[in-house]
């Protein structure tokens, strides 16, 4: 008998999940797998992280400097931060939003999250990344769906900042006009991890580290991972988010990739920095993940101050977030009215009357987004701001 | 000074450029617009997903505001599509909006090397001819892709010499020499070239013309730049015109076998 014809309409658009029997594990299969082996380039990478001497860095940015101004050109992505919700169900170490910190807490309602992005869109802003605690009560899936659609509206391009999910969850998401997820591993060092992470369902180590491939599953086009410095060893740490990517690049080849290294900054909670990882650390491993993997984005946040960001941005950065607050209604004082105290991860008392909702954590370079695309033009870089048309992804767009 | 006799035709438009230039990646649009001018272009390539579609005026997507209609016709290209149905739908967007219905499609499922994709752009090539747009796809340098679309009713194809931004010149070579040895439409190679010489070098070879955007927008004098690659293609289509002297690989098979009439004689 012959064999049928292949059902082509299937397999598009290609975000099979379950994919080539022969090809891909999950990221978080090989990195368990005590045989592994560096590619070339992993070891290419591993030897850029070495301690250099003066002219040797300089060497290493002037090269970083040329790589990405021929992939990516003489601009900067711009967006800022939303935060929807500081509510979160997890206890992580060093995160202002601990469930056992005593802080004011709020969700921002559809309609607040509006008035929001509404500011930011009238700062110019055309990006945004909607951030939120981990709280199944008050951000529920649903919740998450009918802000995207809002958001749209008014900002062309909306990525996600939010628990891990599974695929089914993401997809409404996505349907709604979603575009990225960015999921920060934290730390690649599973004792670390374990240590840092006590409670809630962020535990589970493995979960998220699978939680790119799940969101590329879903469809999602933008795929943000990263570090958070300061709780592992900075080079072991670096070159497992390097093997991340190379995963990724391949088992998620539609997606563009985005790389982030924050570093620890100060939260409520007093959580300080376990290890050193210093500016001129932070800017060799800029320079060596561009030249290493030349059209990866890569993203620096407000947390940095704002000299140190100048000087790092001609040099491998693609895209920056300006004008940031981090804190639920923290633009325009959302939200204010329905405050409420938890203490342990209950709520102290009724609606506080006043005060501020906590922020997750301090930022440093408080320049508006005007200041810091002024600061890119005399850099004699563009600032991209529109980079993105909901008409590619939404019919009613 | 002589200049190429013969015009550009493509569709039902001529052009006396037979450089293409597109707008990514420049420092600012005010050095954009000197370098489309310098460069003497009369065909502009713009993405539409940086341009304000909605008809606001967005001051912060203005891109297209910076591309005078009355001197260059505006090529709305469909970057960041990632199959068909996204194409379609952004190319429909911009002649809604009242941009020419002249397309660039480009269909790159991946970001990191915008390669395009064959089987989306055939697909969306087929509706949006269709549909009464001119279309010039961009694609890889596969000969018979191109037939196929040439068949289907593009008005150009565009064949790349490299991938995108890498500067690497006809690395395509031997397979755009048989796309344009078979076209009957328009040969654009685009993407790749990194100096005015490989602008030069496609032109001699054939080419209808070329596509140029990361060797301007990142030169460090972009206007300079563009007037060198104006000249190269300039030079590189008047040596075709005028006629080549045979490839060195041609003239190099005759002296074994004569070697060996003389040595028989």
């Amino acid at each position: 008998m012959r064999n049928p014809l292949p059902d082509c309409s299937r397999v598009r658009p290609g975000y099979g999940d379950a994919g080539n029997p022969f090809a891909y594990m999950t990221f978080a299969e090989r990195f368990r797998d005590p045989n592994r082996t560096l590619s070339a380039s992993a070891r290419s990478f591993q030897r850029l992280l070495e301690p250099l001497p003066d002219p040797g860095l300089e060497a290493l940015a002037r090269r970083a400097a040329a790589i990405t101004r021929k992939h990516f050109g003489r601009t900067m992505r711009l967006f800022a931060p939303l935060y929807l919700s500081n509510e979160c169900i997890n206890n992580c170490a060093y995160c202002g939003f601990s469930r056992d910190n005593p802080i004011l807490r709020v969700t921002l309602t559809v309609e607040q999250v509006l008035a929001e992005a509404r500011y930011l869109a009238d700062l110019g802003i055309r990006n945004l990344l909607l951030v939120s605690g981990e709280h199944p009560k008050y951000v529920s899936n649903g919740y998450l769906a009918s802000v995207v659609a809002a958001v749209r509206e008014v900002i062309p391009a909306v990525s996600l900042e939010v628990a891990p999910m599974e695929v089914e969850d993401y997809r409404p998401l996505v349907a709604n006009g979603a575009e990225g997820l960015v999921v920060y591993q934290e730390t690649y060092d599973r004792a670390v991890y374990q240590e840092m992470h006590t409670s809630g369902p962020k535990r589970n180590f493995d979960w998220r580290l699978e939680c790119p491939e799940r969101a590329f599953a879903a469809g999602f086009r933008r795929l943000g991972i990263g570090v958070l410095f300061g709780l592992g060893d900075w080079r072991t740490e670096a070159m497992h988010l390097f093997e991340h990517v190379e995963f990724l690049l391949r088992k998620c080849w539609r997606a563009q990739i985005t790389v982030s290294l924050p570093r620890l900054r100060p939260a409520a909670g007093g959580f300080h920095p376990r290890t050193a990882f210093s500016e001129r650390e932070l800017v060799q491993l800029v320079c060596a993940l561009r030249v290493m993997l030349p059209q990866v984005g890569l993203v620096l946040s407000t947390r940095e101050p704002g000299p140190l960001r100048d000087v790092l941005m001609p040099l491998g950065i693609t895209m920056m977030s300006a004008g940031s607050c981090t804190a639920p209604g923290g633009y325009t004082g959302q939200g204010c009215e329905s405050l409420h105290l938890t203490i342990r991860g209950r709520a102290a008392a009724a609606t506080v009357a006043h005060g501020k909702a906590e922020a997750q954590f301090a930022i440093d370079d408080d320049r508006s987004p005007e200041e810091v695309a002024a600061a890119l033009t005399r850099l004699g870089l563009e600032p991209v701001w529109k980079d993105w048309d909901p008409a590619l992804t939404l019919a009613n767009a | 000074m002589y200049s190429p006799s013969q015009d550009l035709r493509i569709a039902d438009r001529v052009f006396h450029s037979r450089l293409l230039l597109g707008t990514g990646k420049f420092a600012s649009n005010h050095v954009m617009a000197a370098a489309l001018e310098a460069s003497g272009t009369e065909i502009v390539t713009a993405a539409l997903r940086r341009a304000d579609l909605s008809g606001n005026k967005d001051p912060y997507a203005n891109i297209l505001e910076f591309i005078d209609p009355k001197r260059y016709l505006l090529l709305a290209n469909t970057s960041g599509a990632m199959n068909a149905e996204e194409a379609v739908r952004l190319a429909r967007l911009a002649a809604s909006a009242g941009l020419p219905k002249w397309i660039k499609l480009e269909i790159h499922p991946n970001p990191h090397h915008l390669l395009p994709d064959p089987i989306e752009t055939f697909r969306a090539a087929e509706i949006l001819v269709r549909e009464g747009f001119t279309v010039l796809p961009y694609i890889n340098a596969d000969p018979v892709l191109a037939k196929r679309l040439e068949e289907v009713g593009t008005a150009t194809v565009m064949p790349l010499g490299a991938p995108i931004g890498s500067n690497q010149g006809l690395r395509t070579k031997d397979q755009i020499r048989i796309i344009i040895e078979q076209a009957q439409v328009p040969v654009v190679v685009d993407a790749g070239l990194g100096a005015p010489s490989q602008a030069a070098e496609a032109m001699e070879m054939g080419a209808d013309a070329v596509l140029v955007n990361t060797a301007i927008a990142v030169a460090n004098d972009p206007v300079t730049m563009a007037t060198a690659f104006r000249q190269g293609v300039e030079a590189g289509r008047l040596a075709f015109e005028s006629g080549l002297p045979a490839q060195a690989l041609e003239a190099e098979a005759t002296s074994p076998l004569t070697a060996y009439f003389r040595q028989t004689a």
